[in-house]
């Protein structure tokens, strides 16, 4: 772990959090805007394997709770997204990802963390949407995700892997 | 270097705990149990949470930074509203011109009733208090549908006099109530929401209610007005206001929040419900004004509400 790369991702984790909150809303479909910082999760579960995606997953969770316009109980989007980074981690790494594999895992990251969140708001009587309504939210969520990866998800692949130093190849 | 020290440095790197893949257990298990203790610390905790210092903390550091994005995306986010065609600006022209020639027609025989109402009104409100008092605000970030609760963060915090539970307005009506504070930020929960109840009062007939959000806030999103008397006689297109009171409720009095679009009675429960379609929009909230007792000190001048522009 270096400390270069711990600042970049906490960095892209910031602007992730700012984007999602505060300029994509002007272009959202029914208030539904892009998971930015499942995308930077994904992202550093398919460079970094998934103990290191699980640990930024939550950390980057936990900042989504505590931000300003969250009004929720702390530690659900932490859980969320620590669920994502694993789930992203465990992606073979050995190859490099194809396109096919990036939005595959973007997709299946998008429902498991949306619906983790769903689910633990209905377990903890926090939210009252109904599943009608969480079943339309994920599915826009997973289809915003899906069309933003090919931009994002790339971009922070190769800015992590100028980060990483060489490894060794195997 | 042999070929049998390189075997032994790669079955080295290969170690459990090195493996991207192959994440250690107690990390995993540790980090389930830290989203369960913080989700209990702060379910259990409710508003006097521990996390309730951490939320501040985040709050006052990233506040700036949506308001700094805010103001940058203004100008892009108009954008879309260049490429309107001519027939929906027609349209639009003609709606106007339909809904000028209807208030023209309402407005000559409103000036008696107007002038007797203004003459009550003062002699009403004179006594106390002259109007109510604002503190101007805009909207700098939106809570993600995601997170299946409707909030805003507006850029006055408690350095502009803002406190928890005052109302927020709009030049349209409500917009909801103040939640939490920052310095210079304060996170709103819109009448919208669906944990959002609101004291209503039905204009034409003073019947009260509780009006609940459902959550949406599309162009087709409406509040459900409960009516506390089922016999009551409400109309589609009746207007209903907040039934609040100066200084104890989250709520000031006679802020117009929506017109009822459907009236729907359930004999068996003994209930009236009503659809209410707010006035605000709430896709598009940008400037909005929190109303602030009389005396309070705020770094931002303070509109009084008849002379919002």
């Amino acid at each position: 772990m270096s400390l270069a790369r711990n600042l970049t991702l906490a960095l892209l984790v910031v602007v992730a959090l700012v984007l999602q909150v505060s300029v994509f809303p002007h272009a959202s479909i029914e208030g539904v805007v892009p998971n930015f910082v499942l995308l930077v999760v994904v992202a550093a579960g398919l460079v970094h394997g998934a103990q290191h995606a699980a640990v930024l997953g939550f950390c980057a969770g936990l900042l989504v709770d505590l931000a300003p316009p969250a009004e929720h109980v702390a530690g659900r989007w932490a859980l969320a997204l620590m669920i994502a980074g694993y789930v992203a981690g465990r992606v073979r790494q050995d190859v490099r990802p194809t396109w096919g594999a990036v939005a595959l895992t973007v997709v299946a990251c998008s429902f498991v963390s949306s619906s983790v969140f769903a689910l633990s708001g209905l377990v903890l009587g926090d939210s009252a949407a109904s599943v009608t309504e969480m079943l339309r939210v994920i599915g826009y969520g997973m289809a915003w995700d899906l069309l933003l990866a090919p931009v994002v998800v790339p971009a922070v692949i190769v800015l992590l892997r100028r980060l990483t130093p060489a490894r060794v190849a195997w | 270097m042999d070929w049998n020290s390189l075997g032994r440095e790669r079955r080295m790197r290969r170690e459990p705990g090195d493996d991207p893949q192959r994440p250690k257990g107690t990390v995993v298990l540790a980090l389930l149990l830290a989203c369960a203790s913080v989700m209990t610390l702060d379910h259990v905790g409710g508003d006097d949470s521990p996390l309730e210092g951490a939320r501040r903390v985040v709050g006052e550091v990233l506040g700036p930074v949506e308001t700094a994005a805010a103001g940058a995306i203004e100008p892009l986010a108009a954008v879309p509203d260049y490429f309107r065609t001519r027939n929906s600006l027609r349209d639009d022209v003609e709606r106007l011109e339909k809904e000028k020639a209807a208030l023209a027609a309402e407005n000559r025989t409103a000036g008696l009733d107007r002038n007797r109402l203004a003459e009550y009104d003062a002699l009403a409100a004179g006594a106390e208090e002259s109007g109510r008092r604002v503190v101007p605000a805009r909207v700098i970030a939106i809570g993600p549908a995601q997170s299946f609760s409707r909030t805003v963060t507006i850029d006055a915090g408690s350095s502009s006099g803002i406190t928890p539970d005052l109302t927020v307005v709009n030049r349209d009506g409500l917009i909801g109530r103040v939640l939490r504070v920052t310095r210079t930020t304060a996170t709103v929960l819109l009448a919208a929401d669906e944990q959002s109840v609101v004291g209503a009062r039905v204009t034409s007939s003073m019947e009260l209610g509780f009006l609940r959000g459902t959550g949406d806030i599309g162009n087709d999103g409406l509040l459900e007005l409960d009516l506390v008397d089922a016999g009551a006689v409400v109309e589609k297109g009746d207007v209903v206001t907040t039934w609040g009171s100066d200084g104890s409720g989250p709520y000031v009095p006679g802020v117009p929040v929506g017109e009822i679009v459907s009236v729907s009675s359930s004999p068996r429960e003994t209930s009236l419900q009503a659809q209410v379609r707010p006035f605000a929009d709430f896709t598009a909230l940008d400037v909005v004004g929190v109303v602030v007792k009389a005396g309070t000190r705020s770094d931002r001048g303070v509109l009084n509400a008849e002379e919002k522009p």
